[in-house]
C-alpha cells in the first residue's frame, strides 16, 4: 500500500456569491462578510481577485482589506494598514515576518460578473471559508 | 515508489510519528541524501501530516493552515494508522490496520501527551486536551455548543483551564477567544512556576487578570463533578482543595505532559522512572537499530518541551544516518539546548531564559538584579556570575523587547553592565554579540553563521537570511535579533543608503516631484509606466499621492484625493478621511482654528458625539477627537458636522494639522498683538495643503510664548513692532526649537515668508521627512533658507508666491465634497455584501463615563513565539 501525505479531507466547496466584480475598486480591498467570517477581497490592478482573512494578526482588529496593493519583487501584496506588515495576497503569508500566516480563501469571477468565495459545503452554519493551500 | 541508483543497497529507515521531529528529521535526511542511500518510510497515528504545532492556536482563533511543507515522491507517508508493536528480532514494525514494515533503522519520534491528573470526573464529557488539530476542532465545537446554549439560559458560558503554564494560559485565552468567561487553576502559588520566579509570577498574574481571565493560583485539584440534571453527565463544576468550586462549561487540561515511550517499554527498551525512552547522546537507545527524537526522548536524564531541542535531534539523527549510508561516522551528538521560552499572548509580554533560578540555589555564586515598576507592570530579573560579568538567565515581564538579545547572551560575556542591558536591553550591543553566541535556537544558528550568510550571500531583508541559513524559521522570536545583525553588516559594509523610494522608482521623493511636476505628470500609472516599475507599494503610492496631490493644489486644480485612481495610492487615513485606531474605528477631527470655538459649536460637536456614542477628548492641539466612530458612521457623523459649520481638520493628513495661539492681546494683559486673529488667518489659509509629513504651527501674543510657538515646524511670536518668524521645529521623538528666521515683521511679510517657506519644502523634502530634519540636511541651513525666501537667490520666489495663491484660491473642503458625491460615498461602508452590518469585532466598555475599545469576536489570541 502506497498511501500518500494527505490533508484532512475536505467537504466540497460552495461558492457565496459576495458582490458584483465592478464593485470593487482596482487596487483597492473591500471587506464581505461570509457565512459569518469576515473575508477581505482584492481586484489587483491586473484584474485579477485575491480574498484573506479581514483579520490583521499583528493588531487584532479586522482591518486587512483597507491596506495598500502593491507589489514586492514581483509578489502581489497588501500592506496592513495598521502596522504596515506586508502581506502576499496569494498565500497570506506576512513577507515581514514569514512566522505569520493570514488564512488565505479562492475567489473566483463568475462569467455573469460576480464575485464569489468558496466555504465549506458541509452544512455547518458556521462553516469557515475554504482555505488555500499554503505555499 | 522511491528514486535511486541502487536499490538493491538502500537501506530501511521507518519513522514512528509524524509529528514536527519526525518530519524535520526526514525532511533533513532527504535533503542530503543526494544518491538515495536511504528508503524512507514515516508511520502516523493522526490523520494528516505533520503540522506546526507550535502554531496550533492560530489554527483555532485565526484558521491558518498549519501544515509543514509535503516530503518529496521517495519518501512513504501513512497518516492515520498507528504503530502498536515492535519486533526487534525481526526488525519489523507493525501498525493497528495490520500492516508490517520492515527497517534496518528505526526512529521513533512518538513526541508526548498531555498529562491527565486522575482525579475524580477527569473523564466526563466536557473535558479536553490542547494537543492537537482532532483536539482543537473537538474543542472549538463543543464551545460552540455551550456558548449557544448558555445565551439561550441567559447566562455566559464559562471554562477552567487546569495548568497555568505556558501552554495553560494559551489555552485559557483560546477558550476566552471562543467566547467563555475562562478561569486557570494552577497547583503552584505562581503562574508559570517553572519558568518565572515569584516576583515575575506575581506582575504576570496582574497582566493575565488584566485581560479578564480568573487566576486561582496554589490551588490544588479536588475533582470535576457532572453538571446537576445532565442527562449526558457533562461536566459542571471544578471543585478546589478547600471547598472551592467553580461553574463551568467546559474544562482544559493543560497540566504538563508525559511522554509516549509505551511502544519502547513493550519492546524491552529502557525507559526513565519518569518516563522517556532512554537514549543516548546521539539519541540512540539500548538498541543500537533504534533511534528515539523528540519529545519521547529522555536524554541526559532529561525531557525536552519545547521544538527547538527536538528539531535538533532530528538533526543530529539525520547527521549519523547519512554518515552510516556513506560508510563514515559521524560525531554529531545532542548537547543540550537552551530552554529559553518566550509566551506572547496579545499585551502580553513574557520571557524566561537561560537559568532563572541560578540565584536561589546557594554557591551557585550568581547574583540577582532586579528591577519592578508596578505602574508600568514590569518585572526584570537578570542572574548574572559574581563576578557580574557573565549572563546566565534571566526573566521578563511586561516587556519582553530585549529578549532576543538577552537569550543570546547566555553564557557568554554581558555586552554591557547589567543596569545598562535592564533599561536598554542592549539593542546597540547586538552588533557586538560573538560569533559563537546562539541567534536562532529554534535551528542553532550563531551570530558568525548569519554574518558569513549576510556578507557572502550579499543579503539585504531578513527573509532571505532565513532562506539561507533557516534562522528564524522556527518560533520567529529572533526575528528582530536577525534584523538587528543585518543593519549592522549593512552599516559596517558602508552600503550605501539608496536614495531610491523603495523597489519601484530609483529616485527621491524631492526627484520624483521635479519629475512629475516637470513632466506634467497626473497619475501613478503613468508616472511608474515611464519612470518606475511593477505597481508599486504601501512606501511609494502613498508618497505619489502626497506629491500628486501638493502639486493639483499649487496649480490651483484642487482636485480631491479621492478622486479616480489617487484613491487607490491614498493610506487608509486619507481613504476614509480619518484616523484609523487601534480596533479598527475612527476618530474625527473638525477644524478648529486657532483653538477659537464658539458655544454653538462646542454644543454641535458635544451633541453629535453624544448622539453616535462617541468618546471625547481635548486634543494636544487645541481642538476635539472623538473616537469610536465605524467606517459605516462616518458620512454621517460628517453631514452633522458639515451643517453646524464643521469642516475637515486634517489629522488623518500629510498636511497643515493646527495653528495653535494663546489668547493674546485681545484679552491677555502682557498680549502685544492679536495672536488669535494670526493663528486663524495662517490656519485658514494652509489648510488643505498636502505636504511630505505633517505640518504644525502657532502664534503667541508675547515673548512668554504660552502657544509654544517654537516647538512647531513654523512658529510666529508677537513683538512690540510685528512678528518674529521661528521655522523648523517639532516635539515628538526628537524635539528641536524652531530657530529665528526673522524679526519685528508685518502681517503680510510674515506670510509671504511663510508662504515661500512651506512651498520650498514641498517640493524639495523627503518622504516623510518634517521641517526639522529637512533643515539638518540642507546645505547652508538657515542662512541658505533666508537667501532663497528673502533675496530671492534661486529667482524661483514669484513662482512660489503665485502657487501658494493658487492653493489658497482652490482650497474645498475634503469632507463636504465627499459626502456631495455618491461615489465617493460608496466606500465607507462595513461589508460590501451588508453595507449597514457593523463589524461584529467591534465592541466598547464604559470607563470614566465613556466609552473605551474592547476587541471582540475570538480571534485576539496571538501564536506564541518562543
Ligand atoms: C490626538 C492626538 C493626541 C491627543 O489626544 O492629544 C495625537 C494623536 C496621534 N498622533 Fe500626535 N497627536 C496629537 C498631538 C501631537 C502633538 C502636540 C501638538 O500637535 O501640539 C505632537 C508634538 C508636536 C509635533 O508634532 O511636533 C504630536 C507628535 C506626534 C508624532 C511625532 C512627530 C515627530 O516628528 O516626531 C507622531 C508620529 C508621526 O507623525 O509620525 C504622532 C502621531 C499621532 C498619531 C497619528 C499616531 C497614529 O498613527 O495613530 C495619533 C493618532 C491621531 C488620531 O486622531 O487618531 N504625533 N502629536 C493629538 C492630535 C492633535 C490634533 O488636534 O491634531
Ligand atoms: C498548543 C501548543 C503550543 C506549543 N507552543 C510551543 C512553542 O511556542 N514553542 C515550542 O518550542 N514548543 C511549543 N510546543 C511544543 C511543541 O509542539 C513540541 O515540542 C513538538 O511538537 C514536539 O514534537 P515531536 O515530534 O517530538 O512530538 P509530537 O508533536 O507530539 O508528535 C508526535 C507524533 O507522533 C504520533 N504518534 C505517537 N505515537 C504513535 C504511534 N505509536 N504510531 C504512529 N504515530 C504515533 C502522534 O500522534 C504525533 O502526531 C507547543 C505545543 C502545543 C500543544
Ligand atoms: S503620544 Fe503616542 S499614544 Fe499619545 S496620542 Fe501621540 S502617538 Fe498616540
Ligand atoms: S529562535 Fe529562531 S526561529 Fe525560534
Amino acid at each position: 500500500m502506497t498511501a500518500d501525505v494527505s490533508r484532512a479531507p475536505v467537504a466540497a466547496p460552495v461558492w457565496v456569491d459576495v458582490c458584483a466584480y465592478d464593485d470593487l475598486i482596482p487596487e483597492r480591498g473591500a471587506a464581505a462578510l461570509v457565512h459569518g467570517r469576515q473575508v477581505a477581497v482584492f481586484r489587483t490592478h491586473e484584474g485579477d481577485l485575491y480574498a484573506l482573512s479581514h483579520r490583521d494578526p499583528f493588531s487584532g482588529a479586522y482591518v486587512l482589506a483597507r491596506g495598500i496593493l502593491g507589489t514586492r519583487g514581483g509578489v502581489p501584496t497588501v500592506a496592513s494598514p495598521m502596522y504596515k506588515q506586508v502581506f502576499d495576497l496569494r498565500t497570506g503569508r506576512c513577507l515581514d515576518d514569514p512566522t505569520r500566516v493570514v488564512p488565505a480563501f479562492r475567489i473566483r469571477r463568475t462569467p455573469a460578473g460576480r464575485v464569489e468565495v468558496a466555504v465549506n459545503g458541509d452544512g455547518d452554519g458556521d462553516a469557515g471559508a475554504v482555505e488555500v493551500a499554503g505555499p | 515508489m522511491g528514486v535511486g541508483p541502487a536499490t538493491a543497497n538502500r537501506k530501511r529507515l521507518v519513522v514512528v510519528g509524524h509529528g514536527p521531529a519526525g518530519h524535520r528529521l526526514v525532511e533533513a535526511l532527504r535533503h542530503r541524501d543526494a544518491d538515495g542511500s536511504w528508503e524512507v518510510t514515516i508511520l502516523g497515528e493522526e490523520p494528516r501530516a505533520a503540522y506546526d504545532r507550535v502554531a496550533l492556536t492560530s489554527y483555532l482563533t485565526d484558521g491558518a493552515e498549519l501544515g509543514y511543507p509535503a516530503h518529496d515522491g521517495a519518501v512513504t507517508a501513512r497518516p492515520g494508522d498507528p504503530v502498536v508493536s515492535i519486533d526487534r528480532a525481526g526488525r519489523t514494525v507493525t501498525t493497528a490496520a495490520g500492516h508490517a514494515v520492515r527497517y534496518d533503522t528505526l526512529v521513533l519520534a512518538t513526541g508526548s501527551v498531555p498529562f491527565v491528573p486522575p482525579v475524580p470526573g477527569h473523564d466526563l464529557p466536557g473535558v479536553f486536551v490542547y494537543r492537537t488539530i482532532d483536539d482543537l476542532d473537538a474543542l472549538r465545537a463543543y464551545c460552540a455548543d455551550r456558548t449557544h446554549r448558555a445565551r439561550r439560559e441567559r447566562r455566559t458560558a464559562a471554562g477552567a483551564v487546569v495548568g497555568g503554564g505556558l501552554l495553560g494560559l494559551e489555552a485559557a485565552r483560546a477558550l476566552q477567544g471562543l467566547g467563555l468567561d475562562t478561569h486557570v487553576v494552577e497547583v503552584a502559588p505562581r503562574l508559570m512556576p517553572r519558568q518565572l520566579d515569584e516576583g515575575g509570577g506575581a506582575m504576570l498574574r496582574r497582566h493575565i487578570e488584566g485581560l479578564g481571565l480568573h487566576v486561582h493560583g496554589g490551588a490544588p485539584l479536588a475533582g470535576l463533578s457532572p453538571r446537576a440534571g445532565s442527562a449526558a453527565g457533562e461536566v459542571g463544576s471544578v471543585r478546589l482543595a478547600g471547598d472551592a468550586v467553580i461553574d463551568v462549561d467546559v474544562v482544559v487540561f493543560s497540566a504538563g505532559i508525559r511522554p509516549r515511550d509505551q511502544l519502547a517499554k513493550d519492546c524491552g527498551l529502557p525507559v526513565g522512572e519518569r518516563g522517556g525512552i532512554v537514549v543516548d547522546e546521539t539519541c540512540r537507545t539500548a538498541d543500537p537499530a533504534i533511534f528515539a527524537v523528540g519529545e519521547c526522548a529522555l536524554v541526559h536524564g532529561q525531557i525536552y518541551g519545547l521544538v527547538g531541542p527536538c528539531f535538533s535531534m532530528a538533526e543530529v539523527v539525520a547527521d549519523r544516518l547519512l554518515a552510516a549510508a556513506g560508510g563514515t561516522v559521524s560525531s554529531a551528538a545532542f548537547g543540550g539546548a537552551d530552554t529559553s521560552t518566550k509566551l506572547k499572548l496579545m499585551g502580553v509580554d513574557v520571557a524566561s531564559f537561560g537559568d532563572p533560578f541560578a540565584g536561589d540555589r546557594p554557591g551557585a555564586g550568581a547574583l540577582d538584579v532586579i528591577y519592578t515598576d508596578p505602574v508600568a507592570g514590569v518585572y526584570k530579573k537578570l542572574v548574572v556570575s559574581d563576578d557580574a560579568r557573565t549572563l546566565l538567565g534571566g526573566v521578563l515581564v511586561g516587556d519582553a523587547e530585549t529578549y532576543p538579545t538577552l537569550r543570546a547572551c547566555v553564557g557568554a560575556a554581558l555586552p554591557s553592565p547589567p543596569d545598562r542591558l535592564l533599561f536598554t536591553g542592549g539593542e546597540a550591543a547586538a552588533g557586538e554579540l560573538p560569533g559563537d553566541t546562539t541567534i536562532c535556537s529554534c535551528n542553532n544558528v550563531d551570530a558568525a553563521a548569519i554574518r558569513c550568510a549576510i556578507r557572502d550571500g550579499r543579503l539585504a531583508d531578513v527573509a532571505s537570511i532565513r532562506a539561507a541559513t533557516n534562522a528564524g524559521a522556527g518560533c520567529g522570536s529572533c526575528v528582530p535579533l536577525l534584523k538587528r545583525l543585518l543593519d549592522a553588516e549593512l552599516t559596517a559594509a558602508g552600503t550605501p543608503v539608496s536614495k531610491a523610494l523603495c523597489e519601484h522608482f530609483d529616485f527621491s521623493r524631492a526627484e520624483l516631484f521635479d519629475i512629475v511636476a516637470v513632466r506634467g505628470i497626473t497619475t501613478f500609472t503613468r508616472l511608474i509606466g515611464e519612470h518606475g516599475r511593477g505597481r508599486g507599494c504601501d512606501i511609494c503610492r502613498p508618497a505619489v499621492a502626497s506629491i500628486l496631490a501638493s502639486l493639483a493644489s499649487m496649480e490651483g486644480r484642487g482636485e480631491h484625493i479621492l478622486e479616480g485612481e489617487q484613491a487607490a495610492l491614498q493610506d487608509t487615513n486619507d481613504h476614509f478621511l480619518a484616523n484609523l485606531q487601534k480596533n479598527g474605528t475612527y476618530s474625527v477631527v473638525p477644524r478648529v482654528p486657532g483653538g477659537e470655538i464658539t458655544p454653538a459649536k462646542l454644543i454641535a460637536i458635544g451633541e453629535v458625539a453624544r448622539e453616535f456614542g462617541l468618546y471625547t477628548k481635548i486634543t494636544g492641539a487645541q481642538r476635539i477627537d472623538m473616537f469610536g466612530a465605524r467606517v459605516e458612521q462616518l458620512p454621517a457623523i460628517w453631514k452633522r458636522l458639515v451643517d453646524a459649520g464643521f469642516e475637515s481638520g486634517h489629522a488623518y493628513g500629510k498636511a497643515l494639522r493646527t495653528v495653535k495661539s494663546c489668547v493674546g492681546s485681545t484679552w491677555c494683559r502682557y498680549g502685544v498683538q492679536d495672536s488669535v486673529a494670526m493663528a486663524i488667518r495662517l490656519e485658514l489659509r494652509y489648510r488643505g495643503l498636502r505636504s511630505p509629513h505633517k505640518l504644525k504651527s502657532a502664534v503667541s501674543g508675547c515673548a512668554r510664548e504660552c502657544a509654544e510657538a517654537r516647538g512647531k515646524d513654523f512658529g510666529v511670536i508677537a513683538t512690540e513692532r510685528g512678528w518674529n518668524l521661528y521655522l523648523c521645529g517639532n516635539g515628538g521623538m526628537r524635539p528641536r526649537h524652531a530657530d529665528l528666521f526673522a524679526i519685528d515683521l508685518d502681517d503680510e511679510t510674515l506670510i509671504r515668508y511663510i508662504d515661500r517657506f512651506l512651498m520650498f519644502y514641498i517640493r524639495t523634502a523627503d518622504r516623510l521627512q518634517r521641517t526639522a530634519s529637512w533643515l539638518e540636511n540642507l546645505d547652508g541651513g538657515m542662512d541658505y533658507l533666508r537667501q532663497v525666501i528673502i533675496e530671492d537667490r534661486l529667482g524661483i520666489c514669484a513662482d512660489l508666491d503665485a502657487a501658494m495663491d493658487r492653493h489658497v484660491a482652490a482650497y474645498a473642503d475634503e469632507w463636504r465634497a465627499a459626502i456631495e458625491d455618491p461615489a465617493k460615498l460608496g466606500r465607507f461602508v462595513s461589508f460590501v455584501n451588508a453595507p449597514d452590518t457593523p463589524d461584529p469585532s467591534i465592541a466598547f466598555a464604559p470607563e470614566r463615563d465613556q466609552i473605551k475599545p474592547v476587541l471582540v469576536a475570538g480571534p485576539d489570541l496571538e501564536v506564541v513565539s518562543r
